[in-house]
């Protein structure tokens, strides 16, 4: 069923802060590793020892350079992966069914054994969301864990997707952002949460958490009276030094 | 968008073949038996030979049969159907002309209209792409249509309808290059819009993912310079369309024919290569390619 | 709607084990669940409960599987066939390996064990190898901490008993401005990682000083750009405004530090500099409360910060009075320093304002009672949230130590070290200098060493000097070239063994160290010196031992290597004899083990050095009949006691009454218990002893109990480093261990036992501007991430980054190539512009460039062929003075190799076909790799 459900019961799906994330790969490898052992085929490397070598992956982090109007550069690291899109283009123009949206959690998945490989799904995500897999010839993308979220063999707090069990500065969440008083839907409206490409009309579920204000410490002017001098000359110092210890 | 051979001979081929096969259906030109069968066989080889050329960019053919099963959603299985109806209904009416001497016109028409049909919904398969937006416009649709017709129209030996639908095909083929020109810088999508940091200031991609490549860069950032463009078009649209025109104006002649058929392939071919090669896909904003 | 979905298993099973071992992807030792399937590794995430990471794991760790199943690993003992450097070997067994060695060391140990050096690179068993060196007898033994972070160890120790990552960590809980100064990315990330989350979660502010805004920078709230080399300045500055505004925490300077200390004022004597002490050897202070000279540690007394003693005829002053004197000069203020350092005055003040502010405007009380050394009882713990982080950015330069200091006073005159919301020390810091050995050269042929190698000296008499004044070890460690080089400096033992300077070595033994690439200065020189042949056709340096588990580009250079394991195949401990694992609030070790054992024929080194212990019959490595003691490294785990009560693990000791924690007898099923626990022990500090430890009665007595020392010890933080007046006090002429004359003027500028900036040496330099560095990715170590199949692809190659400046300046464009040259070198190497970035710096990422044929991958690897190292520039001497002497590329007083000193010029080239220099391939002992990796475990 390629056509999307009218709603889903859940919208599960990652917030991901960049005013914390710091550029590691954690998240990058660690999903790797959880998804090569588990759900669907392995994720496979080309050339991996060669000259040129590739692989897939459903999680990369970009970096950009914002340079501001005025002040210095500033870098961000950015993580990306499946967006879990409410109106996902992917699943719509999937031929056979493979791509769907679950109307249980409206997590966006391959069916591999129904996938022909004919990529259309990652031509039609504007994230670069999917990647074919060069070994299996299925189109591979995030899963958001499916296999850990509800896996009963796992301890209940380990039951989050891999790259936010695993992300060091905890610039990953995860939750219903569908419920708007989850913590994670919170912190959408407290930090002011942004779909990525919003005129593409995908109505991306995942969440970006802008970097706050850099480079805002206020001019000395405003912070003066802390570093208001005690004396002018050494000599001047050393009297204030024997009245204040004399007050304390 | 890597211009894969494989795409690029099957939209060709098969848009050349259906548009045949819609003239076919029609009736024109009205031939019956064996000069009936041999325009069958052209039309047949170019449509089918196109579709299964298609299957080479599949991952997994033997499972394709399972793509009929979303024509509610997806043009690309609304495709399959069309084209595998197109193919058995204008092959039952192709065995009443060439066997019984027959000519079965509603199911010809009907045939027509999904060779046609075929034909569109493979031009929607790439004209729903929002995230491609050369190709996100109505115009992407007319250029394979009118494409289809007056390849078909040449095929068919219509010389007068040929040359109309040439120059028609030609028009609209600038103008989607025209229009497809300005498509990516007014759909809206930049690398501020991608990233959502434009309000700090001008954003630049800096370090990619990885420094290697991978599916998606090799997929659908394919760089062609603009010159190179330019004179390809040139190429493109003078084979496609022009010296076909010019070759149908001469007094008749099998090989000017022939020639001319060769030139509007070859042409189309050409067109189809930079219908990918110069389309642009979103993700490439992400890194800080286009 | 109902959709028809495909049923899919929800729960599929996980793993039919899960096996807690620690991880060896760096160093920063965190705890891993490793997931086994059909008896093999199928996945490895973070342990939830480990004290380091909490459950979570980089980028490396969760590439283990691959590392731990990379081509690379050596398969069993090799010989060397062809000459050094092809790479040409022939496998043997381990009995042969043993034999060879013995062959070459046993003469060595019987006549003169100096001609054996044993270096260990990214080594976590120091306290073992180090036992192993000793036992042999040669001086000649350190780790890598010379080339890597001795000046940010040895400042802190020498100044306040501690220094960053293993020694401390910001009070993550409370600090409200964080600063961060020069830190490699791949350094305690993982805790630095989550502490910054932390901080960002609670909206605290967070301050980069950095050349480079990456990583951690590019998250900092705010960034400082400074100029390289110059943080020490920038330091100072802000100690002067601080004090010049009184914003000092006067009550903990009195209290805690030798601010108080009076020192000796007799221009005439030789003790001048130095501290007033009583007969037993303590400081003196003035107490406020008498006005009497008094030992600094007595109960009631109150030290004075102002007040000066008159004593026949000369004037003995306090260390603040002198700090006064020196800091508040205008030498230091804001405007004087701007230019060098490349931050506007107005900023330099905005930031020590915000110091100030948070420091002093958003203290708080922590409703801890606890009573101090002086059996003063307080009710309350005061807290100052300012905290800082400091590495490898600041110390690897020649003024590297005294900026380490300055950052240490900084803090310590903040009053935030050891308090709520500041740096607090992991157990078992704070520590002394006092409190750790000295070093020890005392070499006996057939004998153990008289002592530990490394240590702190705390005056000229300590050096390691030989009866002549020569250089009793290879390295110079400990001389006066170097006088505290705590860590060694491995940087130079081939250099000098190759140069016989101060002498020639039979065997060079090395572990896990990439010394023929990326861990040496002077790459192609060191490479040359390792084949270089004598007038009798043999090598300079005879023979060559290493030890790796993986074909680096050292292993080619070997004439026998010793095969190590992967680290889930091996025993290790993180040791408190070491460097453990504890966190501010526990004291904590942890284990490794064979999770799998080895499909290859390896062993891990420790159990190699039992073995060889063995059979060369080093004491300590062999019973009394004579057979070997330690089966394996497990077997010493378990056994080995340093001290009564004392081994190399601290949890699950056999007590009186069963299994305890910290002291203890040996309890044969310790390694057992450890698995059990996941991999780890911890032991928290009770609440009330975990702040304020130098000075906590119920810390030090906790502390006494566990056997992290013998006696309570509390001390005073160090402003003033007395050590360091007494090598000026030999250099003005004093006392019987004299410096060479040509070192006099050095020691005198730069032993300034207050912290003090000094511009490091730049003759030779001329017309090499731009400053160049290097930094690690979070997501590779060392050399190690291209081995590995999935890392490599994060970073295959690595552009030379270029603020968009010197980009304009040149004509460059991203993807352009440009020449770099130094006094050095040359290379030429891809460029990439970047704007957040210092405009007079570029840089690269460390150890991404291999040499071809090296760690199993193919000969046109990214890493080969557009990949390069900085390290070609570098030398690991100055450029020559014309004075005939080898000048060190290195800290004057602790050696440590000043990587980041370089300066270069910048043209643009032509795109060659691969970066430059180029080495021919290595014949790679273990062939290449697959073409594809489709890897999955059981079913």
């Amino acid at each position: 069923m390629t056509t999307l459900p009218q709603q889903t019961d859940k919208k599960l799906g990652l917030v991901i802060d960049l005013d914390t994330c710091v550029g590691c790969h954690a998240c990058v490898i660690s999903c790797k590793g959880w998804n090569t052992e588990n759900y669907g085929a392995p994720l496979s490397d080309q050339d991996p020892y060669g000259a040129d070598p590739s692989g897939t992956f459903l999680n990369r982090v970009h970096s950009y350079e914002i340079q501001p109007a005025e002040g210095h550069a500033q870098l961000i690291h950015f993580p990306k992966s499946c967006l879990h899109c409410e109106d996902a283009p992917c699943v719509t123009v999937c031929p056979t069914g493979a791509s769907y949206k679950r109307v249980e959690d409206g997590i966006v998945l391959v069916n591999e054994s129904d996938c022909i490989g004919c990529g259309l799904c990652a031509w039609a995500c504007p994230y670069g969301a999917r990647e074919m897999d060069q070994e299996e010839k299925v189109m591979k993308k995030c899963t958001l864990c499916v296999d850990r979220i509800y896996n009963e063999n796992l301890p209940e707090v380990d039951r989050v997707p891999s790259c936010v069990r695993t992300c060091p500065a905890g610039a990953r969440h995860f939750g219903d952002l569908g419920d708007p008083d989850s913590t994670v839907s919170q912190l959408v409206a407290e930090r002011g949460g942004v779909d990525l490409m919003p005129e593409q009309g995908t109505k991306p579920v995942n969440k970006y958490l802008p970097p706050r204000p850099k480079d805002a410490l206020p001019e000395f002017d405003v912070l003066a009276p802390f570093l208001e001098p005690v004396a002018q000359e050494p000599k001047g110092f050393l009297g204030w030094l024997d009245k204040t210890l004399e007050k304390l | 968008m890597h211009p894969a051979p494989s795409v690029i001979f099957f939209s060709t081929f098969s848009g050349l073949g259906f548009g045949l096969l819609f003239w076919l259906g029609l009736g024109i030109p009205g031939v019956t038996g064996f000069s009936a069968f041999a325009f069958f066989t052209i039309a047949y080889l170019l449509a089918v030979g196109g579709l299964i050329s298609s299957t080479f960019h599949l991952g997994h053919p033997e499972r394709a049969l399972k793509a009929f099963t979303q024509w509610r959603s997806s043009w690309l299985s609304r495709e399959g159907w069309c084209a595998v109806l197109a193919l058995v209904i204008l092959a039952v009416y192709g065995i009443g002309l060439v066997f019984f001497d027959s000519r079965w016109t509603v199911l010809g028409l009907i045939g027509a209209l999904f060779a046609l049909g075929t034909v569109f919904t493979t031009s929607m398969i790439y004209a729903q792409l929002k995230t491609v937006p050369r190709w996100n416009m109505p115009l992407t649709p007319a250029n394979f249509l009118s494409l289809s017709i007056a390849g078909g129209a040449l095929l068919a030996g219509q010389v007068t309808w040929a040359i109309g639908l040439l120059i028609v095909s030609g028009i609209i083929q600038a103008a989607t290059w025209v229009m497809g020109d300005k498509a990516f810088g007014n759909s809206g999508s930049d690398l501020a819009s991608a990233t959502q940091l434009g309000h700090i200031g001008t954003p630049r991609a800096f370090e990619p993912p990885h420094t290697g490549t991978n599916y998606l860069l090799r997929e659908f950032v394919h760089v062609i310079g603009r010159k190179h463009a330019q004179k390809l078009r040139l190429i493109a649209i003078s084979l496609m369309a022009v010296l076909p025109v010019v070759l149908l104006l001469l007094p008749f002649n099998h090989l000017l024919a022939v020639v001319a058929v060769l030139a509007h392939v070859a042409g189309v071919l050409a067109a189809r290569w930079l219908f990918f090669a110069e389309a642009e896909h979103v993700v490439g904003l992400y890194y800080g390619k286009r | 709607m109902t959709q028809k979905q495909p049923v899919i298993d929800l729960s599929p099973h996980v793993s039919d084990e899960v096996r807690k071992t620690t991880c060896y992807m760096c160093a920063c030792r965190c705890g891993i669940n490793v997931h086994m399937k059909d008896g093999k590794v199928a996945y490895i995430e973070g342990n939830r409960d480990h004290p380091v990471n909490q459950g979570v794991l980089c980028a490396k760790g969760s590439a283990g599987i691959m590392q731990h199943n990379a081509p690379s690993r050596l398969k069993s003992p090799l010989k060397r066939v062809g000459p050094r450097g092809s790479g040409e070997f022939e496998e043997i067994s381990w009995d042969e390996a043993y034999q060879i060695a013995a062959d070459w060391l046993e003469p060595i140990r019987k006549d003169n064990p100096e001609k054996l050096a044993f270096f260990t690179g990214r080594d976590q068993s120091q306290s073992f190898t180090s036992l192993w060196a000793q036992a042999f007898g040669t001086p000649n033994y350190a780790a890598h901490g010379g080339f890597c972070s001795v000046n940010m160890a040895a400042a802190g120790i020498y100044t306040m008993g501690g220094a960053f990552w293993e020694f401390g960590q910001p009070d993550w809980d409370h600090t409200k401005l964080f600063m961060l100064f020069g830190v490699a990315e791949d350094h305690d990330s993982n805790p630095i990682k989550m502490g910054l989350g932390k901080i960002k979660k609670r909206g605290a502010r967070v301050i980069g000083v950095n050349p480079i805004r990456t990583g951690y920078n590019a998250v900092a709230d705010d960034w400082v750009g400074i100029t390289p080399g110059t943080d020490g300045l920038f330091i100072l500055s802000m100690i002067h405004c601080l004090m010049k505004a009184g914003k000092i925490d006067l009550n903990y300077l009195a209290q805690y530090t030798d601010a108080p200390v009076l020192v000796n004022g007799d221009e005439k004597s030789p003790e001048f500099g130095l501290f007033l002490r009583d007969e037993n050897g303590k400081e003196l202070v003035i107490d406020r409360t008498t006005g009497k000279l008094t030992p600094f540690d007595q109960p009631g007394v109150k030290p004075d910060l102002a007040a000066t003693h008159r004593a026949k005829g000369v004037t003995h002053r306090p260390v603040f009075h002198q700090m006064a004197d020196q800091y508040l000069s205008d030498d230091y203020t804001p405007e004087a320093v701007a230019d060098r350092v490349g931050i506007p005055a107005g900023r330099i003040r905005a930031f020590a304002a915000e110091l100030a502010r948070v420091a002093f405007e958003d203290a708080f009380e922590l409703d801890h009672e606890w009573t101090d050394f002086r059996g003063e009882k307080h009710r309350t713990m005061t807290g100052r949230p300012v905290s800082f982080h400091a590495m490898r950015g600041i110390s690897a330069h020649a003024n590297g130590f005294q900026t380490c200091r300055a950052l240490h006073v900084l803090q310590i005159i903040l009053g935030t070290v050891e308090v709520p919301g500041g740096f607090r020390f992991k157990p078992p810091y704070p520590k002394p200098a006092k409190a750790h050995p000295k070093p020890h050269v005392g070499m006996t042929p057939g004998a153990p060493l008289n002592g530990p190698h490394l240590g702190f000296v705390h005056g000229p008499e300590d050096l390691a000097l030989k009866p002549d004044g020569t250089a009793a070890r290879i390295d110079k460690a400990f001389t006066w070239d170097n006088p505290m080089s705590s860590h060694g400096l491995m940087h130079m033992v081939i250099s000098n063994a190759h140069a016989g300077d101060p002498y020639k070595i039979d065997t060079l033994f090395m572990y896990m160290a990439n010394m023929s690439w990326n861990s040496s200065m002077n790459t192609g020189g060191v490479m040359e010196m390792l084949t270089d042949k004598d007038e009798n056709g043999g090598y300079v340096i005879p023979h060559i031992i290493y030890s790796d588990a993986y074909s680096s580009e050292m292993v080619a250079y070997a004439d026998l290597i010793l095969p190590d394991t992967t680290y889930l195949e091996r025993h290790d401990c993180i040791s408190l004899l070491d460097r453990p694992i504890c966190e501010a609030d526990a004291a904590a070790d942890a284990i490794r083990w064979p999770v799998v054992e080895p499909d290859r024929n390896v062993k891990g080194f420790q159990s190699a050095l039992c073995d060889l212990g063995a059979k060369l019959g080093l004491p300590g490595f062999v019973n009394d009949d004579g057979s070997q003691k330690y089966a394996d490294y497990a077997d010493y785990i378990t056994n080995h006691e340093r001290r009564p009560g004392i081994g190399p693990l601290a949890g699950w000791r056999m007590g009186e009454n069963g299994l305890q924690s910290g002291r203890g007898g040996v309890n044969e099923s310790q390694i057992e218990n450890y698995i059990e626990n996941g991999g780890f022990f911890v032991e928290h500090i009770p609440e009330g002893a975990n702040y304020y430890k130098p000075w906590n009665r119920a810390y030090q007595d906790w502390a006494v109990g566990m056997g992290l020392f013998d006696a309570p010890q509390p001390y005073l933080f160090n402003l003033y480093v007395e050590p360091m007046r007494k090598f000026q006090l030999a250099a003005e002429g004093h006392g019987d261990v004299q410096p060479p004359d040509h070192l006099r003027e050095r020691i005198k500028h730069t032993m300034s036992p207050l912290p003090i900036w000094y511009e490091t040496d730049q003759q030779g330099n001329e017309g090499y501007t731009v400053n160049a560095l290097t930094q690690r990715p979070m997501a590779m170590y060392h050399s190690w991430g291209s081995q590995n199949a999935w890392l490599r692809q994060l970073h295959g190659h690595n552009p030379l980054y270029l603020p968009t400046k010197l980009m304009r300046q040149h004509d460059l464009s991203d993807g352009d190539w440009a020449r770099v040259s130094s006094p050095h070198g040359e290379i030429t190497v891809p460029v990439m512009e970047m704007a957040a970035l210092n405009d007079n710096t570029v840089w690269t990422w460390n150890a991404i460039g291999k040499r071809k044929g090296a760690w199993a991958l193919d000969k046109d690897a990214p890493e080969a062929t557009k990949g390069f190292l900085l390290n070609h520039l570098i030398h690991e001497l100055l450029p020559p003075k014309g004075d005939g002497m080898r000048w060190a590329n290195s800290d004057p007083i602790t050696g440590q190799a000043a990587w980041f000193d370089l300066k270069v010029r910048i043209e643009k080239a032509e795109a060659p076909k691969q970066s430059r220099p180029e080495y021919p391939p290595i014949n790679s002992p273990v062939g290449q790799g697959p073409d594809k990796l489709a890897w999955k475990v059981g079913k």
